[in-house]
């Protein structure tokens, strides 16, 4: 079968984005289809709250930093001018160099820039990537940061490159609308934007449309929280004709049971059959464009 | 006093409290860090008084009338981003991270780099004092640069203006953003919500604010949703010694507030969320960290 990966994304944090994920992927689950999620929002993952498994590989993603030896340095500077990310800091008249790791982007600038063979490379790691199989045809990965690493990018690409080519993939997105988002995005094949109908909500998928219309992909709309707020978001929606896919009404209900990791899909056959329905529709768009 | 507003996980209600706190205040400036998704404007419609372009990055492009198509720009590149694709070297301008490096290796200087500059940069008054906040255009990328350019200009016209405390309503996660956001400033406020992923980005939130050796307070919002976690998770402040500073209620005259332009202690001043607000307020005012 042909790997399907749906991106599951939204500008502004808190829009129930995972809700949205975990339940599209339980109702999978259920339903028997091979499924895989990957919770790419490394800076905090939080789809391990909803399910469990058994761990079977756990690997460290790792990005080369440059250590500088300064005995064959000759502090010509041409690795300081090759930096675009201001990490190495030199001052020439003191004979001082240093590598600050925490601003390097491992873009290897610097071991072509140096002549002295006075630069080799170390391996720092930014984060892990963590497989858990739920049953013996689905799986959750997770991209998870170290805390302090300034980009999750590299770790989010290993998990996503670990997921099962033979399963429907569910990519549990980073909020907002910069590298992440853009990275994980541009690896799938349509991206469900998770909005509420507030102003806060519209200005934000604003912005998300924007940025997956210049990338060219494929996206849809699923509201949640419908019922607070007001209409501009769904005019925005009929204005760009955008598909709205789904609309989850506000339930003091759902809030509870979510925060307590207890996933609607787990109980509730006609929950199910919502996911499930929105999964069908995503595949409608994909075909419809395909034919 | 600079003290910025962050949450962990996104939507629990962490602009809407910088807000009312920028609604208490006598000639704050307030300035918006979540530059990805900069809100605070669309509440406060500042009168714009500057207006700055601000480079977000570089990316490279070939020139095709140069390109010999050996391929060692293909080779060195450390993000994967330039393939030959149906016999054209290419470069993905997604995946471009703006190193440079293929344009200083190429034997036939093909490659030059572009400015990405449509991100802007606003300072503005509005009815609590002075705005400052970026606007990171969409697909642009190094919001932390921007954000510490938001920083930078925020502490300039905080001077120009006498204006006593800086707030910052800061990006969600833990990464660049925040991290440029809050190095260097005295106080952080986490706003967080009881449910199973709020108090994990809490714990993280708080890990990314202890690395950093600021002084940190917590308020639980929409804490009755579920009075379990509430415990929970001023359980787990105690331990750490964080003061949780307020339990604010779940309150849809929050959203109603934001519908209408307001901040919600605009909005409702007598309400009890407004009524708590402002407790964190004097907390933040008086507690010498």
């Amino acid at each position: 079968m042909k790997t399907l990966k749906i991106a599951i994304a939204s500008g502004k944090g808190g829009t129930g984005k995972t809700f949205v994920a975990t339940n599209l992927f339980n109702a999978l689950l259920h339903a028997k289809m091979p499924a895989t999620i990957v919770d790419c929002d490394a800076e905090e993952p939080n789809v391990h709250l909803f399910f469990e498994g058994t761990p079977v590989k756990n690997s460290d993603v790792f990005q080369n930093v440059p250590v500088i030896d300064e005995s064959l340095c000759t502090h010509c500077g041409r690795c300081h001018e090759y930096c675009s990310y201001n990490a190495i800091f030199h001052v020439p008249s003191l004979k001082v160099i240093n590598v600050m790791e925490e601003l390097c982007h491992g873009c290897g600038a610097c071991f072509v820039a140096c002549r002295d063979n006075a630069i080799h490379a170390k391996q720092k790691s930014l984060g892990s990537v963590t497989q858990i199989m739920i049953n013996d045809q689905s799986c959750f990965i997770e991209a998870r940061t170290r805390i302090g690493v300034y980009s999750s990018v590299k770790v989010i690409k290993a998990a996503i490159a670990e997921a099962k080519t033979d399963s429907f993939v569910i990519l549990d997105s980073p909020p907002g609308t910069s590298c992440p988002f853009i990275q994980t995005a541009n690896l799938s094949d349509f991206v469900v934007l998770v909005t509420e109908p507030t102003p806060f909500g519209l200005s934000d998928l604003k912005q998300s449309v924007e940025t997956l219309s210049q990338m060219n992909k494929m996206m849809g709309v699923v509201v949640n929280k419908s019922g607070i707020g007001n209409t501009e978001v769904y005019d925005y929606l009929k204005e760009k004709n955008i598909p709205l896919l789904m609309e989850i009404p506000f339930s003091r209900d759902i809030a509870k049971a979510y925060s307590t990791g207890v996933l609607i899909t787990s109980n509730d056959k006609n929950q199910r059959n919502n996911f499930l329905e929105l999964f069908e529709k995503i595949r409608q768009q994909l075909w419809k464009s395909q034919s | 006093m600079e003290v910025a507003i962050i949450s962990g996980k996104g939507g629990t209600g962490k602009s809407s409290v910088a807000a009312s706190l920028a609604s208490i205040a006598r000639n704050i400036l307030l300035a918006d860090c979540d530059v990805d998704a900069a809100n605070q404007y669309l509440l406060f419609q500042p009168q714009h008084t500057e207006e700055q372009n601000f480079i977000s990055g570089q990316k490279a492009v070939i020139d095709y009338s140069a390109c010999t198509r050996c391929g060692k720009c293909i080779d060195h590149c450390g993000f994967e981003a330039i393939s030959e694709v149906d016999g054209k070297v290419t470069i993905s301008e997604i995946t471009c991270d703006g190193c440079r490096l293929c344009m200083r290796i190429c034997p036939a200087q093909a490659i030059s780099m572009i400015d990405n500059n449509k991100s802007r940069l606003y300072c503005g008054t509005f009815r609590h004092g002075h705005m400052v906040y970026g606007r990171l255009a969409p697909g642009e990328e190094n919001s932390g640069r921007l954000v510490s350019l938001v920083r930078g200009k925020a502490k300039q016209v905080a001077t120009e203006n006498n204006c006593d405390m800086i707030l910052y309503d800061g990006p969600p996660g833990i990464g660049c953003p925040v991290i440029s956001t809050i190095t260097g400033i005295d106080k952080v406020v986490i706003v967080t919500e009881p449910t199973l992923s709020g108090k994990h980005d809490l714990e993280r939130a708080l890990d990314t604010v202890f690395h950093f050796r600021i002084f940190a307070m917590v308020v639980i919002n929409k804490h009755d949703l579920n009075p379990e976690i509430t415990k929970g998770i001023r359980q787990y402040c105690n331990l750490n010694n964080v003061p949780v500073v307020a339990l604010l209620p779940f309150d849809p005259i929050v959203t109603e507030a934001m519908v209408n332009g307001k901040s919600y202690v605009e909005y409702a001043p007598q309400a009890e969320i407004s009524l708590l607000t402002e407790n964190i307020w004097k907390f933040i005012q008086n507690e010498k960290p």
